[in-house]
């Protein structure tokens, strides 16, 4: 990996308004392979709204967005036909919510669950499909005996593990992770974290992890950004950001936070 | 894959000018500068202590040629004999790429993920340059011995030893890969004599290593021992 | 009012027109649902009335219709289709299928082979397939144009997680021609391999949905399956008790309150004539 690898995904002046308000205002960012990038901020901040439209899922009023697939090929994203974009979403790019009722499906089993990428995406062999949904349960450390289970009796991190692993069992390249631990109670967000540390760097995904909470962003993210208001403050790498912030609310947000 | 260390007497390091202030906006915007006009240049094989008051922004200075502290004038050229790169003025990526292949850096405080074995801390470093798991750990197992860190202590997340079993993991993490910058902040501080004198040994064979090293020693044993130059930085009286 | 005042098969010409647009445009698009004015028929819903529309929009007086509800000619539900429309046409009826051109039927297809130039007419309640899967229908549709189907791979999948075999046995999902996720209407498991390039042409409608579908003859028909759980037709242990037959679809029948069991076939027609 050398400086000049080209990124996988470049944002350029993103702006999202709802009215008179901005969601976000002219963002920019650029992503590499295998990087992890932190968007903090407060709620209200735009950094939900930044995520959704990097997953392709919010159409901004201006701005551009390009994704570089697994075949290197670069592609606009809000040009991209509905079933190009359909199949990025089951293939290359994983979404997690920070909810993870949103994004699972309660009425059928978390194997199935698990596995319906693989089905949409072609895999006709049952047992195939069985043994990698194992697999993947085993990974996000969920008990197979449990596979055919409804995620509504899961409790909320078992269910928020169900939910990566569903989106990772494609092998994705680029996750977005919407405060993927703040549904969570306090120890159950630290078995979280850890788990998500371990993933994105054995598997190399690029990632952009939306948090309000600081400490997260210190343990995943080598880079970071700060927004508020819908505008991004301060960038930089995680480090520098939290050990010398430069913007008044940056340095408003660090002060704010109990050191442990 | 290393990245060669010089033959002794070729500058590894070389700070130009540098200047950085901070400044406080939850106190009203002051200004408070840290850093003036600093100049240094160290080779391969030596190392410089940086001396001075309490305050006075020996860490500061420490932080900058790492990239923590974001220098606001000035340069920090490292060069290696594959080109060299301004640690003051570099682009994200080429900082992180910096601080993986060409900086070894031993702060204060342990501040290491949770939940982390020490013996996966201490590997880590080699695990990111390409070296199989069980060699990796293996090395780590033998530096944490040289430390004289209890064995029973290696499976464990240090979050809950004592200050000098923390510097040590400290150590052990920033020492394990050689590297042709050094950066050691109070590597002593929180050791009893028998511990330091090993470290001190660590440090020498760095230097024979090829690596450049600059720390803050309060202790002038440790001093006077390791480095071959001294740096004053001295408390700027504010504009 | 008298018989003789209704229209020609009960529907006013450009209802009949309607519906025959709508089935053009079904046959072009095999399996695609495709909507269509579904008029208030002297029926209520959930008793044949798309069936029912679709047939009267195209049957002719030189037609001989066959109406059958679960394979018999003889139900009360047949009976009273057969006579609705042979009282508003005139035409010719019978109960076998191999004189028949115009055949509308409930649940089951006959045993008897169709021929080029038969058309078969399905009474459908629910024409989509993913109804109970997916609550919205924005994201049906969606599957839909976007051949997006792996939500109902994913039923299947449950069945054999659930069952050890896909539980499924009438109604089940079929691809048509690899493009379109189709429901046959609620016919047995048994009776969907007859879908598979047949040379009549089959027609589906659904009254109450406002949906006609339709498979041209000769379309590749594909019901849903994993590699290694292919599709399997249902078997039974006995033959039929009236006929012998071992290739038919056999209905369970009581015969006495001592609960004594007999099978027979489910086609009366093939069963009478063997």
């Amino acid at each position: 990996m050398t400086e000049t690898d080209p990124p996988l995904m470049r944002a350029t002046g993103l702006t999202v308004r709802y009215g008179d308000r901005y969601g976000c205002q002219d963002v920019s960012l650029t992503l590499w392979p295998g990087e992890v990038l932190a968007v903090v901020g407060e709620s209200g901040s735009g950094k939900t709204t930044l995520l959704r439209v990097l997953a392709g899922r919010l159409t901004p009023e201006a701005g551009t967005l390009y994704y570089r697939d697994a075949a290197h090929q670069e592609h606009d994203v809000f040009a991209l036909p509905d079933a190009a974009r359909r199949r990025l979403e089951r293939t290359e790019w994983a979404y997690v919510h920070q909810n993870p009722r949103d994004g699972l499906r309660m009425a059928v089993s978390a194997g199935a669950n698990a596995g319906e990428r693989l089905m949409a995406n072609g895999v006709r062999h049952w047992g195939a499909i069985r043994a990698s949904t194992r697999q993947w349960m085993e990974r996000v450390e969920l008990e197979t005996t449990r596979i055919d289970e409804s995620p509504a009796t899961f409790s909320g991190g078992m269910q928020q593990r169900l939910q990566i692993a569903r989106n990772l069992i494609s092998g994705p390249r680029l996750a977005l992770l919407d405060e993927p631990t703040s549904a969570l109670d306090v120890s159950v967000q630290a078995r979280l974290l850890d788990l998500l540390r371990g993933l994105t760097r054995s598997l190399g995904l690029a990632t952009v992890i939306v948090t309000h909470d600081l400490a997260v962003a210190r343990l995943l993210a080598q880079r970071m950004m700060v927004m508020k208001d819908g505008k991004v403050v301060e960038t930089g790498l995680t480090d520098q950001v939290l050990d010398d912030p430069q913007h008044p609310y940056t340095q408003l947000l660090v002060a704010s936070v109990p050191q442990g | 894959m290393s990245h060669a260390i010089h033959h002794a007497d070729a500058p590894v390091l070389e700070v130009l000018g540098l200047g950085k202030s901070y400044q406080l906006h939850l106190q009203g915007g002051v200004v408070i500068e840290v850093l003036r006009d600093i100049s240094l240049r160290l080779n391969a094989g030596q190392c410089m202590a940086i001396t001075g008051p309490s305050g006075a922004g020996k860490s500061t200075l420490l932080r900058c040629l790492v990239g923590n502290a974001r220098a606001d004038s000035g340069h920090i050229w490292l060069s290696t004999i594959n080109g060299r790169v301004d640690i003051a003025n570099a682009n994200e990526r080429t900082l992180l790429r910096a601080r993986r292949e060409l900086i070894g850096w031993v702060s204060q405080f342990l501040r290491a993920i949770p939940r982390v074995s020490t013996i996966d801390i201490v590997a880590e470093p080699l695990l990111a340059e390409g070296v199989p798991a069980e060699e990796a750990r293996h090395r780590a197992e033998v530096l944490l011995a040289r430390l004289n860190l209890p064995t029973r202590l290696w499976n464990l997340p240090p979050a809950t030893f004592s200050g000098g079993e923390q510097q040590r993991v400290n150590l052990a993490r920033g020492l394990i890969c050689p590297r042709p910058l050094l950066l050691l902040d109070e590597p002593t501080a929180s050791l009893d004599l028998e511990n330091r004198d090993r470290v001190i040994t660590l440090i020498q064979a760095a230097k024979v290593a090829g690596s450049a090293v600059i720390g803050i020693f309060h202790d002038p044993v440790v001093r006077d021992a390791v480095a071959d130059h001294c740096l004053e930085v001295s408390p700027l009286v504010s504009l | 009012m008298s018989d003789a005042e209704f229209n020609f098969a009960y529907l006013d010409e450009q209802t009949k027109r309607m519906i025959r647009r709508s089935i053009l445009k079904a046959v072009a698009i095999p399996g695609y649902q495709v909507p269509f004015a579904s008029r208030e028929m002297p029926l209520p819903y959930g008793w044949g009335t798309g069936g029912l529309q679709v047939t009267c929009a195209l049957v002719g007086p030189d037609d001989v219709l066959k109406v059958i509800d679960q394979g018999a000619d003889d139900t009360t539900n047949a009976v009273n289709i057969r006579r609705f429309i042979a009282r508003t046409t005139g035409v010719q009826t019978t109960t076998h299928t191999t004189k028949a051109t115009l055949i509308q039927t409930r649940h089951r297809i006959p045993e008897t082979p169709l021929k080029a130039g038969q058309i078969m007419v399905f009474q459908v309640p629910q024409p989509e397939p993913m109804f109970r899967l997916e609550p919205r229908e924005t994201e049906r549709r969606r599957m839909h144009a976007m051949a997006d189907y792996g939500l109902m791979q994913v039923r299947l999948y449950e069945d054999i997680a659930r069952h050890g075999h896909v539980a499924t046995t009438y109604d089940y999902p079929v691809m048509v021609e690899d493009r379109y996720l189709m429901s046959p209407s609620p016919i047995p498991k048994f009776d969907v391999p007859k879908l598979d390039q047949s040379p009549a042409l089959m027609l589906f409608g659904a009254g109450r949905e406002k949906r006609i579908h339709a498979l041209p003859p000769y379309t590749r028909v594909e019901p849903l399956d994993f590699d290694d759980y292919p599709f399997e037709r249902q078997r039974w242990e006995s033959a039929c008790a009236l006929c012998g037959s071992r290739e038919s679809f056999l209905d369970e029948m009581i015969m006495d309150d001592a609960g004594t069991r007999q099978f027979v076939c489910s086609d009366t027609d093939w069963c009478g004539a063997r």
